[in-house]
């Protein structure tokens, strides 16, 4: 316990809920208490970009304080004491998300029914064909989350009338900035950690909007299709184009699997969403190196070849100048009698393979031992130089 | 790379040269922008076009085409002159100095100016921004490689960053970028002509013993074999008979297509491994389905050398199998079975046959990658290379002379080509062009030309105009841009209509073999 140890020294230790906890110069509330296991819910924070403290749903009480403090940017301080789960607390928390869901056109269920009734709807409309009829980010949105889980129902505050036409002549994106709550995290997402600068906020006071430069469509900014922002929208604002067939993107019906991207050498992490034996969407990993849930637009959205009708489902032999359909039997048969056929007689080095920088490191692995113990040449390469 | 993807962020210096960061490692670049914007890094940017990462430079040098010995020699004349190289690192660590002290002698800012049309203040000042830093990074990838002098051209860099102690720390290094998504283990596995994996040479005697025991064979071939380009030749000159190709496009990604395609049509036979019909597979003899990155378990390693996990998610289409299972069918027709159960096999046998990779296995890899060099399952893995010495011991200046491209610009073919990627393409297309945004974002091939050189040739955009070399021609639209310097222009080679490779010069660097594709004389006709 280094950090501890340290800390006592320099007397960097603050008290929340009434335990005492070390923390580092420099970290935040939230930080030293996530860190603890101690649960503060967000919504703008966003892990790698600066604190904006827009949203406040993070606040906690901190003793001295006037006002409540947004822990995502407030810095913990010795002896600061703070209280996560007072009645203020949860009473402010409360408040801030049903002004959020009141800010725009959250017409989710969440808004009119009770707790158990809306799970309730929740099943039963996942079983009907009218998901269409719902947000696109239905059932993957972390307001809805937020306001499931501190109880806030109907809606006191009439929702602003704010109405922005939906943006689809987007590649990949469709803006739906009447669900857009300002929480500031796609400019975060596209400035800081992208640094794309594509997107800033826009206009002021109840015209405020998120904007590319000069507002116009994304396709015509310097937007690059990253995708960052899409991933980092809490809500149905920023959303993909795949999405809005009506499927929405519910979790439960896909199932996760971590690969690495197949495009350059970075080798991003992602996570391929699969449903119905098809990928229906790609996302970064968080957490993790090298790209900490960062994609590009190759990353996140070329991965249509995979279903792509022309793939190759059959062997294929030439035959009077022209290709026919073969079995795996037949193909392989051809190819061992062909080569054993020029090892024979034109010796092993008349034959090379060039293996490949886009095939697994165990194929490649396979492939040169092919050629060496099998064949019998070093005579095997890659595309690398190209 | 020697150093990790995140100590790009931990550099105060980045040298970025030879690579459209943004358009081909875009994640990467955004370390390197951040690094900028967030932790007061400073960048040298030294590319003939106006990259978009040229935005985030303190400092843009524009060399010509195919000068790049000269400039690097010219950023150490001026850091030796003024003596602002790492004394006690180059004591402790390098041997050679007082050769390149000798060879960058004549390398004077004037000099620099003269053939590489640098202006001298412009090189002083970058060459004492490299030397000021702390910890300097340098970033390069095809635009240094693709080279007569590739070779020495890496090799300058090495001297560069040796000289002022930036290799083997924290933030530092000499980090190739590598375009593909598995270059790196390719050339670890040894799919190379000299090597088995992890660099063993074949022509050691007790290597190859100990290779021919772990494989069950008798003996295996002494003489190392022959490299991509070489099979090529090989082929026209009808010595190759039978070419067994993986997953690769030579047809559109080789140099000089004209001679790649006649060299194919000399084999006896072709087998093509893929996943589409590409280019290449429409020649061959024998096509064989294989399964893409979504339909299979492995690893691929990155360009940080991290051992990276990739999962099945989804089933292959029809009868596609996995490229390693149709390699050992074919094996044990051959009458040599390969009998691995499934990928984690391979790996297990990878991992007793390879230093670098033997504390490896799929269990560790779980959560996250590990760096290679990794000698043992207790190892963390190395992020970073040589942080105590060179794994060769002391580190090596060379002396290093420049020599000019293969091919210049002369009265026939005036302008100079080179080649590169877009951003939402890849490689040869197979893949990213089966998305429609992406094609609708990057539709077809251009030809990017400096406003001036339009106005010289009265060209408008989106005009279509014929571009040829000695080697071949073709058509497709003018882009005008001030990303182009004047007197040379930009093909993309993605494309199969328009494929910037009927171009390209097929001269190789004497030593890494690679062609020369980013220089070649072009000349523009309206069509
Ligand atoms: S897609 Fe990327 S570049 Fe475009 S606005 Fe979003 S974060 Fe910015
Ligand atoms: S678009 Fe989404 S991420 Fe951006 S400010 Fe609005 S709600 Fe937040
Ligand atoms: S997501 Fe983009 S940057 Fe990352 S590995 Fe794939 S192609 Fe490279
Ligand atoms: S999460 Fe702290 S203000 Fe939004």
């Amino acid at each position: 316990m280094k950090r501890e140890e340290e800390a006592m020294e320099s007397k960097n230790i603050l008290v929340i809920d009434g335990n005492e906890y070390a923390f580092d110069p420099g970290e935040t509330i939230l930080e030293v208490a996530r860190r603890n296991g101690i649960d503060i819910p967000t919504l703008c924070w966003m892990k790698r970009a600066s604190p904006t403290g827009a949203c406040r749903v993070c606040v906690v009480e901190v003793e001295g304080a006037r006002n409540l403090v947004a822990s995502c940017a407030a810095p913990a301080a010795p002896n600061m004491v703070v209280r996560t789960q007072t009645p203020a607390v949860m009473r402010a928390r409360r408040l801030n998300i049903e002004l959020l869901l009141a800010s725009g056109q959250h017409n989710c269920l969440v808004q009119d029914l009770d707790m158990d009734s809306w799970t309730d709807s929740q099943l039963r409309s996942m079983e009907t064909k009218e998901h269409h009829d719902l947000c696109p980010a239905y059932g993957d949105c972390r307001l809805q989350e937020l306001a499931i889980k501190y109880q806030v129902r109907g809606c006191r505050f009439a929702p602003l009338d704010v109405r922005h036409e939906i943006e689809t002549v987007n590649p990949f994106i469709v803006r739906d900035l009447s669900r857009c709550i300002l929480c500031g995290r796609c400019v975060q997402a596209c400035n800081e950690i992208q640094v794309n600068n594509a997107i800033s906020f826009g206009y002021r006071g109840t015209r405020a909007k998120i904007v590319a430069k000069g507002d116009r469509a994304l396709k015509d900014s310097d937007c690059v299709f990253c995708g960052e922002c899409v991933q980092a929208c809490p809500v149905g604002a920023l959303v993909l184009t795949q999405d809005m067939d009506g499927n929405g993107r519910v979790k439960g019906e896909t199932k996760l699997v971590r690969t690495t991207c197949s495009y350059c050498g970075v080798g991003c992490q992602m996570y391929l969403h699969v449903r119905k034996g098809r990928i229906v969407r790609v996302t970064g990993v968080e957490g993790v190196g090298p790209n900490h849930g960062s994609l590009c637009v190759k990353g996140r959205f070329g991965y249509h070849f995979v279903h792509d009708p022309e793939r190759l489902k059959t062997p294929l032999i030439r035959e009077n100048g022209t290709f026919r359909e073969a079995t795996w039997e037949e193909a392989l048969t051809v190819v061992a009698e062909k080569l054993n056929r020029i090892k024979k007689a034109d010796g092993p080095d008349a034959i090379a393979v060039l293996a490949s920088a886009r095939i697994t490191n165990e194929e490649n692995y396979v492939a040169q031992k092919f050629t060496r113990a099998v064949i019998g040449t070093n005579n095997v390469d890659h595309c690398a130089r190209l | 790379m020697t150093n990790p993807i995140e100590d790009i962020e931990k550099a105060n210096v980045i040298l970025i040269t030879g690579s459209n960061t943004t358009e081909n490692h875009p994640v990467l670049s955004s370390f390197v922008k951040r690094a900028v914007t967030r932790k007061g890094a400073k960048l040298i940017v030294v590319d003939p076009r106006r990259i978009p990462i040229v935005n985030f430079a303190s400092c843009w040098l524009r060399q010509n085409l195919g000068t790049d010995v000269a400039w690097i020699n010219g950023m150490m004349h001026v850091i030796i002159k003024e003596g602002l190289y790492d004394e006690a690192y180059v004591e402790s660590r390098t041997v050679g100095l007082e050769d390149l002290k000798k060879a960058v002698e004549r390398y004077t800012p004037e000099y620099v100016e003269k053939v590489s049309g640098i202006p001298k203040e412009d090189l002083v000042a970058a060459a004492r921004l490299y030397a000021s830093a702390k910890a300097a990074s340098i970033l390069y990838a095809m635009g240094i490689t693709q080279h007569i002098c590739g070779t020495d051209n890496v090799k300058s860099l090495a001297n560069l960053a040796m000289l002022c102690g930036n290799v083997g720390i924290e933030g530092g290094g000499v980090n190739p970028l590598r375009g593909q998504n598995n270059v790196q283990g390719a050339c670890d596995m040894g799919s190379l002509p000299d090597v088995f994996t992890g660099y063993q040479r074949v022509a050691d005697p007790a290597l190859r013993e100990k290779m021919a025991k772990a494989w069950g064979v008798k003996s295996l071939p002494e003489k190392p074999g022959i490299t991509v380009m070489e099979m090529m030749d090989s082929a026209h000159e009808g010595k190759l008979k039978g070419l067994y190709i993986i997953g690769e496009n030579p047809l559109l990604s080789d140099p000089d297509l004209k001679h790649a395609r006649a060299s194919l049509d000399k084999l006896d036979f072709l087998v093509v491994q893929d996943i589409f019909l590409t280019e290449t597979a429409r020649v061959a003899d024998v096509v064989l389905p294989s399964t893409s990155f979504a339909e299979k378990d492995g690893t691929f390693t990155n360009t940080e050398r991290k051992v990276q996990r990739i999962r099945k998610a989804v089933d292959p289409p029809g009868e596609a199998r996995e490229d390693w299972k149709i390699l050992c069918d074919l094996s044990a027709r051959m009458g040599y079975p390969m009998n691995y159960g499934n990928v984690e096999a391979v790996m297990a046998e990878i991992r007793e046959v390879t230093p670098s990779y033997c504390g490896i296995n799929y269990e560790r890899l779980e959560r996250e990658g590990i760096h290679w060099p990794c000698p043992g399952t207790e190892h963390p893995g190395t992020p970073c290379l040589h942080v105590d010495q060179f794994s060769c011991g002391l580190g090596v200046f060379h002396a290093i002379e420049w020599v000019p491209p293969a091919e210049v610009p002369d009265q026939h073919y005036p302008l100079y080509l080179t080649t590169g990627r877009v951003l939402y393409q890849y490689h040869t297309g197979t893949m990213t062009m089966k998305s429609d945004g992406l094609n609708e974002l990057a539709p077809e091939c251009f030809v990017e030309i400096s406003p001036a050189d339009a106005r010289k040739y009265g060209l408008g955009d989106g005009e279509k105009i014929k571009v040829s070399s000695r080697r071949g021609e073709i058509e497709a639209k003018a882009r005008i841009s001030d990303k182009a310097v004047d007197g040379t222009v930009f093909v993309p080679f993605h494309y199969a209509e328009g494929a910037a490779n009927e171009l390209t010069n097929t001269a190789l660097d004497p030593v890494a073999l690679i062609p020369e594709l980013k220089v070649c004389a072009v000349r523009i006709e309206k069509v």
